[in-house]
């Protein structure tokens, strides 16, 4: 050190002066970083002592994860074991949009691999208007086996594409049961919601579909089943490292109908290319034998989210197939009315069976003319004769006689006007015209005028055919009403306890027994000798029938109906309601054939290939107009 | 025979200081059993860094048995080297990851904010020796500059965490060098008066990181993670942690940079509490021992270097542990000799060549 040697007494001192001040701030760096450490000491104490349990609780959830195991669901088939629903194993490409920066680019890459149709990227792109971000969409489904093997060649180059083995719904018999199985499909927000106001999202965790029509929808929370877990530990991607814990889901309940799929098959295409709906039922269960709503659709289209046109091909058809005629289509019952009139009749004492009018072929209320279809009148008409014939006037005098009241009280008992309640969603009330109606729907007053034409079930009347068909099975049951139900029994997978369905009757008409046979005697009469006589022309058992027309447009004063005058859409309904056999009822039926003119004509026929098929076994061509039919 | 084996073992270790040695060595070992554990067993990635460590052991050695003077006269060539670098990387350096760091020099890319990390004392350290004798305020103001220009190009590439570290061991300097109670004091009440202007300047990322470390919950996906995860895991270790290679925020992925800048949430997760705070002895042990090394240190030049190496260390160390267990923002400053890395490995050894040769050479002296 030179300046020591140059000037020693004063830089030494200074020197040791500085030495000193040095050290004293080297001592409190020291002290500063002691203070620091032990700060961060703190810190792990805080962290590692008494926030522990927090931050390993935290560490637990990130390590944890809880996957939904999915149930399968559960199977529908027919009374005797015909499959109508049910699930098969596919491969689907499924593509995760949050992941993917540009999605048109990587389906247009993707297409180069696996086969992409047009109607596959519709459906994508209306499916993820529809979803949340990062829910896995599927933009192919049922790959190859090929194209699996080609896609994870690849699947390196398609971050946020997978292959999922996936439970497809499947509808073995299409169009026949579009209104009555329904058919699922991806759940929605608003369904969401519901689930989570009644408390069941949990039970969806991993579910994507929910039954959204007919019994897919009324039996959900027996179909669905019941969500597994399994316990796994992920990682920070989510990917699963090893199952920690298990609990198997529970299958959901298989449906077994009182549907016949035979039955309801040969009805479906005995409608040939017309429209319509027919309903058979168990007059002594109110089990449905057949529900028909023509035309159907095919409800695989909606099974993996629909595309745009076919949705829109489906919605803008002019023959309406997605409405479901046998339950939410509304008709007037026309003639098939009169059996239930003469019923109200016999019960409020305002006929006896013997009593008979003249029918000069009108009747005048007023001055306003009512005719009967018969120019010239059916002369002495009693009851029998009234609905063997189909006399008009018969049941316009009736009618008067009767007054909406008495009408619209008796006929609520045989369920018109009010839900059958019957286990699908969507169903139609109908109009059964009174007095309250009238001043509800109109704010009007009942005029005694409208009377009339409801004896014919004409005017306000508007019923669904499932109405109808209860109804008529009611009769046939001897006045003993049971609730239509389309499930025999729900049967659970695991146990195979069975549940029934609605195994007693509903009511009991407030009607005299003598007063039903008369009725039943005078619908055997209808197809021995009257208006559906000829379509039961052969039969080898006996029958019950009425048949009847509605008017689509109402028809000015004088003026009659010609049908070659008229447009297709605008000619009369065509109905039939039947039973048999006679004695003992086991099927009862109704039948309409929208646009098609008398009832005997169009629809007899086809309610008598139903109770040929159901009660002898007989199989069935298809049903040709019966041309020469009488009007009834 | 004996007299050769002798020398051949006073040549390798003379200027070596085996308390010091011994400290770096135990946080060496510990180094490679947390890699070990935090890269899931990847003995390349292992092997590396125990390549490294052999490197930067060597480079300890060899600067070890530099005389301090030689350092002296290297402090103004490096420091103006060091700058015309990072003018060089301002004007034509390369972007990575948003940030322009690297200068291609040709044959390699090098990153000279690690050089002014020793050059920075280095400069400081022998300008206040120079002018011991005639220290006035203007001194430390030129001082004050001379930190300044490099911490700024720094904070500009931008590189907040090498700024930090390197501003601190600035002021260390400074404030060994013996600046002034009253201007300590000055600056603080202007520091804190001027933090507005300072946020005015900071990039949007670094404004996030500190924002997230106040609220870490508020972009828990984002900013926030790296955070959230690493505190997680230093929680979840408990008093003596989960065990050497159980840890599950590390083996399943969920700790970001967990071989590197967060390699201490794995540590601290596999052993807890007590691992936490033994670790934390062995980092005062060495910082102890610099510090006695600074003390005894026969020059103003020596002990304002090797004071302001060891206070640097321990700032890397607090930093690091302070950013892992979540008070500290997100800086990227890797915990000194544990987290994988080369570049940080040799730099920090050197310093502790440094601080060896300044121990030895004194005492060679005096014998």
């Amino acid at each position: 050190m030179p300046e020591l040697a140059i000037n020693p007494g004063i830089e030494v001192r200074n020197s040791r002066l500085e030495l000193h001040q040095f050290r004293v701030r080297l001592a409190i760096a020291g002290g500063f970083v002691v203070l620091m450490f032990c700060l961060l000491a703190a810190r792990f104490v805080y962290l590692q002592v008494a926030m522990h349990q927090h931050y390993d609780t935290l560490a637990e959830a990130n390590r944890i994860a809880i996957a939904p195991i999915v149930p399968n669901r559960g199977i529908i088939v027919d009374r005797n074991g015909v499959v109508l629903a049910h699930n098969y194993s596919a491969y689907t490409l499924e593509i995760t949009p949050g992941k993917v920066a540009d999605l048109k680019a990587l389906i247009d890459e993707l297409a180069r691999i696996v086969d992409i149709s047009p109607r596959d990227r519709r459906r994508f792109a209306k499916l993820l208007e529809e979803s949340r971000r990062f829910e896995s969409l599927p933009i192919r489904t049922r790959l190859s086996d090929e194209e699996i093997a080609r896609f994870a060649a690849n699947r390196y180059r398609f971050p946020g594409v997978d292959v999922k083995a996936r439970l497809f719904r499947q509808y073995p018999q299409g169009e026949y049961f579009s209104h009555v199985v329904g058919h699922i499909g991806r759940i929605n927000q608003r369904e969401l919601d519901q689930l989570e106001a009644a408390e069941t999202l949990a039970n969806y965790r991993g579910t994507d579909y929910i039954g959204k029509t007919g019994l897919e929808q009324s039996y959900e929370r027996f179909l669905h089943g019941t969500t597994g877990v399994e316990q796994v530990e992920v990682d920070s991607s989510g990917r699963a490292v090893r199952t920690l814990s298990r609990t198997p889901p529970l299958s959901g309940s298989n449906l077994v109908l009182t549907l016949d799929a035979k039955l309801q098959e040969m009805a479906y295409r005995a409608f040939g290319d017309r429209r319509g709906a027919l309903v058979a039922i168990e007059p002594a269960t109110g089990g449905v034998l057949a529900f028909v709503s023509k035309p159907g659709f095919d409800p695989n289209l909606f099974v993996d989210g629909i595309d745009p046109q076919s949705w829109g091909e489906l919605n803008n058809s002019p023959d309406r197939p997605m409405v479901n005629r046998a339950l939410a289509g509304t008709y007037p019952p026309g003639s098939t009315f009169k059996p239930f009139m003469a019923l109200a009749a016999l019960t409020y004492g305002k006929r006896t069976p013997q009593q008979a009018i003249s029918d000069p072929g009108y009747f005048m209320f007023g001055n306003h003319q009512f005719r009967d279809d018969k120019v010239g009148g059916h002369g002495m008409v009693d009851m029998y004769k009234s609905i063997v014939v189909s006399c008009d006037t018969y049941y316009y005098v009736l009618a008067n006689d009767l007054g909406i009241d008495a009408i619209s009280g008796f006929m609520a008992q045989l369920g018109f006007g009010s839900r059958t309640g019957v286990d699908i969603p969507g169903e139609s009330a109908g109009i059964l015209p009174s007095r309250e109606w009238k001043m509800r729907r109109f704010k009007q007053k009942w005029y005694a005028g409208e009377t009339i034409s409801i004896g014919i079930g004409q005017g306000y009347n508007a019923y669904t055919p499932l109405q109808l068909a209860t109804a008529i099975a009611t009769i046939a049951n001897d006045g003993i009403m049971f609730r239509p139900h389309i499930v025999n029994y729900i049967e659970e997978v695991q146990s195979r306890d069975r549940t029934l369905i609605e195994p007693r009757p509903l009511r009991t008409l407030d009607v005299k027994p003598e007063h039903i046979a008369i009725i039943k005697a005078a619908l055997v009469g209808v197809n021995r000798e009257g208006t559906g006589a000829r379509a039961f022309a052969g039969a080898q058992y006996v029958s019950a029938g009425k048949t009847g027309t509605a008017q689509v447009i109402a028809l000015k004063q004088g003026e009659r109906y010609v049908e070659s005058r008229v447009q297709e859409r605008f000619r009369d309904h065509a109905l039939f309601i039947a039973y048999a056999p006679a004695d003992r009822p086991k099927i009862a039926v109704a039948v309409i054939v929208e646009n098609s003119g008398f009832g005997a004509r169009a629809a007899a026929p086809i309610a008598r290939q139903v109770l040929d098929y159901y009660l002898l076994g007989r199989d069935v061509k298809a049903v040709k107009d019966d041309d020469d039919g009488a009007p009834d | 025979m004996a007299h050769l084996i002798r020398r051949i073992s006073r040549f390798f270790t003379a200027h070596v200081d085996g308390f010091l040695l011994a400290t770096l060595l135990a946080l060496m070992v510990t180094g490679l059993m947390v890699l070990y554990s935090a890269s899931s067993a990847n003995v390349p990635r292992v092997s590396a860094q125990f390549v490294n460590m052999l490197v930067a052991l060597a480079v300890m050695w060899v600067v070890a048995n530099i005389p301090p003077h030689y350092f002296q006269r290297l402090a103004l060539p490096a420091y103006l080297l060091g700058i015309a670098l990072l003018l060089g990387v301002a004007l034509s350096g390369e972007v990575v990851n948003g940030a322009r760091r690297w200068l291609n020099v040709g044959f390699t890319r090098i990153q000279p904010s690690e050089l002014m990390k020793i050059a920075v004392p280095l400069m400081l350290a022998w300008y206040f020796n120079r002018y011991e004798a005639t220290l006035k305020v203007g001194h430390y103001v030129i001082a004050a500059v001379l930190l300044a220009v490099p911490v700024a190009f720094i904070a500009r590439q931008p590189d907040l965490g090498t700024a930090v570290l390197i501003l601190a061991s600035g002021c260390y300097v400074l404030f060994l060098a013996g600046l002034s109670w009253k201007i300590i004091a000055g600056i603080g009440v202007a520091g804190t008066a001027s933090l507005p202007l300072v946020w005015s300047v900071l990039h949007d990322y670094q404004r996030q990181r500190i924002l997230t470390l106040l609220d870490p919950t508020q972009d828990p996906l984002g900013a926030g993670y790296h955070t959230i995860q690493s505190t997680i895991a230093v929680g979840a270790g408990g008093l003596i942690g989960k065990g050497w290679l159980k840890g599950t925020q590390a083996h399943l992925d969920f700790i970001p940079e967990r071989t590197t800048d967060f390699i201490f949430a794995v540590y601290s997760e596999e052993f807890g509490l007590f691992g936490n705070l033994v670790l934390l002895l062995v980092f005062l042990l060495a910082i102890a021992r610099g510090m006695v090394i600074t003390a005894n240190a026969p020059t103003l030049f020596a002990r304002l270097l090797a004071g302001a190496v060891t206070l640097t260390f321990f700032t890397y160390a607090f930093v690091n542990m302070g950013m892992v267990s979540g008070v500290l923002p997100v800086v990227g400053v890797p915990l000194p000799l544990i987290s994988y890395g080369g570049t940080s490995l040799v730099t920090i050894c050197l310093g502790f060549g440094i601080l060896m040769s300044i121990q030895t050479h004194r005492k060679l002296v005096q014998t």
